[in-house]
């Protein structure tokens, strides 16, 4: 049992000291407000941070230095672009709706955070576990589409709305392929309840464990994920030399760097869940019988193995990013519903029946 | 069902103003697309953002003040574009240029060609997403523009030539550079492969795109790579050969298909093309002077000349009237920005946004040769 770092003992005392002082409900309310702020605080940093890394994986692969001259290695650079969104004056066009632009960005970023609570950081780690928490993320995440059809209607722009719909088509298409790729992997993990998944891979990872569909179920998922979160080679709805920004193009400031911090956030829970499902979250490398090998494994601490596992998979986004065109919105929705979908489900069939027969680990 | 078709929403085609200010009609084009959702109806192209008037400055001007004029035209072709008004110039005087500047003059339009090229695929690639590309191809044509720079101070409109000769002879290095710079490049082309050409996403945004049959590429006026890539035999540098190149040994790249694809690979074998030209002429530069002697203030004889060479972009024209003064009394330059733009709207109908964008880096704008 891996009871080396577990987070439950910390968050447990935390509760046994305000359950000592307070009643019930007010302990409810504290410890929600709590996991909200500490979830906020993660969101904020994790915004610096992705953009800090977009910026220099996107300059490693384009022979560039990237930023260099804000603090050390440029590490500042974030933080001074922020301020400088801060004092933006946020623009709203003539005729805009103004209710609906201003809510839009809300809706996008409401949408990644609720998602980012169902996400297993460590043992102990997790905000809310629900026993549908696959279900959950993946129907929370697919809010966000609503924030993006409504920015690109409010902004009285065409570029936008062009930008808008395209979103709309894209991501309702590519929910599906991400839904059914995570399928292929709750018919052996058998429960949606994202913490049963992570437990269930304690001898080996279901990409080891679970043969060829689960290779095929983790591509299909990384593709549908990277067009999920409107990233490139996927990035149709943003667009920049067909439609200037897509569907912010008329937003400045903060309500922009809102936006972006969606897109950032929305990165990091796709790579979170396909870590999850697919590589084992935190749980460390174990190979079957090997006890020696799965013990020295348990030294490292399972959030150091949750996020080098996420930032794998989110350097092989950016690497994406960085070296494919663009696809055209005919050929993207081709790609969903005539070539990932129908391989999708014939895969879930056929993990199903290795399922059936017993042939996975 | 009746109820269904009866309540079918109506459609309505919409205008989009795309430019002058838009990130990929590199520079102040204005294209004012009618669109059916994302179907394009019809394109029309508003220029004249950055007209200067250069035809009628040049009427103006001195001889000598025209050439770096031209500079300012296409400034991805410039050299090439000095040459034409330089040999048209030489043609009115019957001045025999030595064989000296005809070398050097054929190796730096080939590498300007190369360098205007190297900036095409990355920016073709970045218009189609890839941003990648874009400085993968700036970091080559780096080493073409400080050859250009070392030779003649100048790294982007060079104004090289002078009527008569050139400014200056070669840097002492030139040779060499050219030559490592040569030999680098021959290393990265497959890498430009792997990156576009082999990619199937990129394959599957170009390849029956944009359409030019050989027919309307030439009632259009259609010319260079754009033109060729129709069918269309065009190449000035082969038809009404100038400087060195009735000296090498080179091949008119031909392709029959006419679509984004096509034109495409056009343009990469025509840099393999110039790559081989600069490696017959660099070793075998003549001795000699790098220029014949002018007199200070040019006067051409009452006449008119024509002058055609082959730039990045296509045949590029100058026509002098000249009735005798120091400068001409009429003086227009064909430039193949103009006729290739011209052929947009009718490749683009039916198209997606997306293939617009694709069809416009394929026929390779600069916008001031556009609007002179």
């Amino acid at each position: 049992m891996n009871t080396l770092y577990d987070f439950s003992k910390l968050t447990g005392a935390i509760h046994h000291w305000l359950s000592a002082r307070f009643s019930e409900h007010t302990v409810n309310l504290i410890e929600f407000t709590l996991a909200g702020v500490s979830i906020m605080i993660f969101f904020g940093i994790l915004g610096l941070v992705l953009v800090y890394v977009e910026r220099k994986v996107s300059a490693f692969i384009q022979l560039r230095l990237g930023p260099m001259r804000v603090g050390k290695w440029g590490t500042a650079q974030t933080i001074a672009d922020v301020i400088k969104l801060l004092f933006k004056e946020p623009l709203i066009n003539k005729d805009a709706d103004r209710l609906l632009f201003n809510l839009a960005p809300y809706i996008l970023m409401t949408a990644a955070f609720m998602a980012m609570t169902a996400v297993p950081f460590a043992p102990g780690l997790q905000a809310f576990d629900p026993d549908i928490g696959l279900l959950f993320v993946s129907a929370v995440s697919s809010l966000g589409v609503i924030g993006i059809l409504l920015a690109g209607w409010s902004s009285n722009n065409k570029y936008a709305l062009i930008g808008a719909m395209r979103a709309g088509a894209q991501i309702i298409s590519y929910e599906l392929s991400v839904a059914l790729s995570l399928l292929t992997i709750v018919v052996l993990t058998g429960s949606l309840q994202l913490s049963t998944i992570i437990e269930s891979q304690r001898d080996g990872w279901w990409i080891f464990k679970g043969h060829l569909p689960a290779w095929i179920a983790f591509l299909i998922f990384l593709i549908a994920g990277t067009a999920e979160t409107n990233r490139g080679p996927f990035d149709l709805a943003e667009a920049e030399s067909e439609l200037t920004a897509g569907f912010h193009t008329e937003y400045s400031g903060l309500k922009f760097a809102f936006f972006f911090l969606a897109e950032f956030a929305n990165m990091f829970i796709v790579c979170a869940i396909g870590a999850t499902v697919f590589f084992g979250g935190w749980m460390p490398l174990h190979i079957g019988p090997w006890h020696g090998f799965n013990a020295v494994m348990d030294f490292i601490p399972p959030v150091v193995w949750f996020f080098g596992k996420v930032a794998v998979l989110i350097f092989v986004m950016m690497w994406f990013r960085w070296t494919f065109p663009r696809l055209r919105i005919d050929q993207l929705l081709r790609l969903e519903w005539k070539y990932l979908l129908p391989v999708n489900l014939m895969n879930i069939l056929f993990m199903a029946f290795i399922a059936m027969m017993g042939w996975h680990f | 069902m009746e109820r269904i078709i009866a309540s079918q929403p109506e459609t309505q085609e919409y205008f989009i103003n795309m430019g002058p200010q838009h990130p990929s009609t590199h520079g102040v084009l204005r294209l004012v697309l009618t669109l059916d959702g994302e179907i394009i109806k019809k394109v029309e192209p508003h220029i004249g953002y950055i007209h200067r008037s250069i035809e009628k400055m040049c009427e103006h001007d001195s001889y000598q003040q025209i050439v770096h004029l031209t500079d300012r035209m296409d400034y991805l072709s410039c050299h090439i574009n000095n040459e034409a008004v330089c040999l048209a110039v030489e043609n009115a005087l019957q001045l025999e240029v030595p064989e000296r500047v005809k070398v050097i003059r054929t190796i730096i339009a080939e590498l300007q060609r190369l360098s205007s090229h190297q900036l095409w695929w990355g920016v073709m690639g970045m218009d189609l997403g890839a941003i990648t590309t874009f400085l993968y191809g700036f970091r080559d044509r780096e080493m073409i523009t400080d050859i250009f720079e070392e030779t003649c101070g100048a790294r982007l409109t060079m104004n090289y030539n002078v009527p008569g000769g050139l400014m200056f002879d070669i840097h002492p290095n030139f040779q060499r550079r050219t030559k490592e710079f040569v030999k680098h490049f021959k290393k990265k082309l497959p890498e430009y492969d792997d990156l576009l050409s082999n990619n199937i996403i990129f394959r599957q945004r170009t390849i029956g795109i944009g359409r030019l049959s050989k027919e309307d590429a030439i009632s259009y006026g259609v010319t260079g790579p754009t033109a060729r890539a129709s069918g269309f035999s065009c190449d000035v540098r082969k038809h009404h050969p100038y400087s060195a190149y009735p000296k090498v040994q080179f091949k008119e790249i031909l392709r029959t298909e006419g679509d984004c694809f096509a034109r495409y690979q056009c343009r990469m074998d025509e840099m393999r093309e110039s790559l081989s030209i600069i490696e017959q002429l660099i070793d075998n530069i003549p001795e000699g002077p790098y220029k014949v002697p002018t007199k200070a203030v040019i006067k051409l004889p009452k006449g008119e000349w024509y002058q055609r060479v082959e730039t990045a972009r296509g045949e590029f024209g100058v026509y002098i009237i000249s009735d005798g003064q120091r400068s001409p009394y009429r003086l227009k330059f064909r430039s193949p920005g103009f006729s290739n733009l011209s052929a947009l709207d009718h490749m683009a109908r039916g198209c997606k946004i997306a293939d617009l964008i694709a069809i416009m880096s394929t026929i390779d704008l600069v916008i001031p040769d556009i609007d002179r």
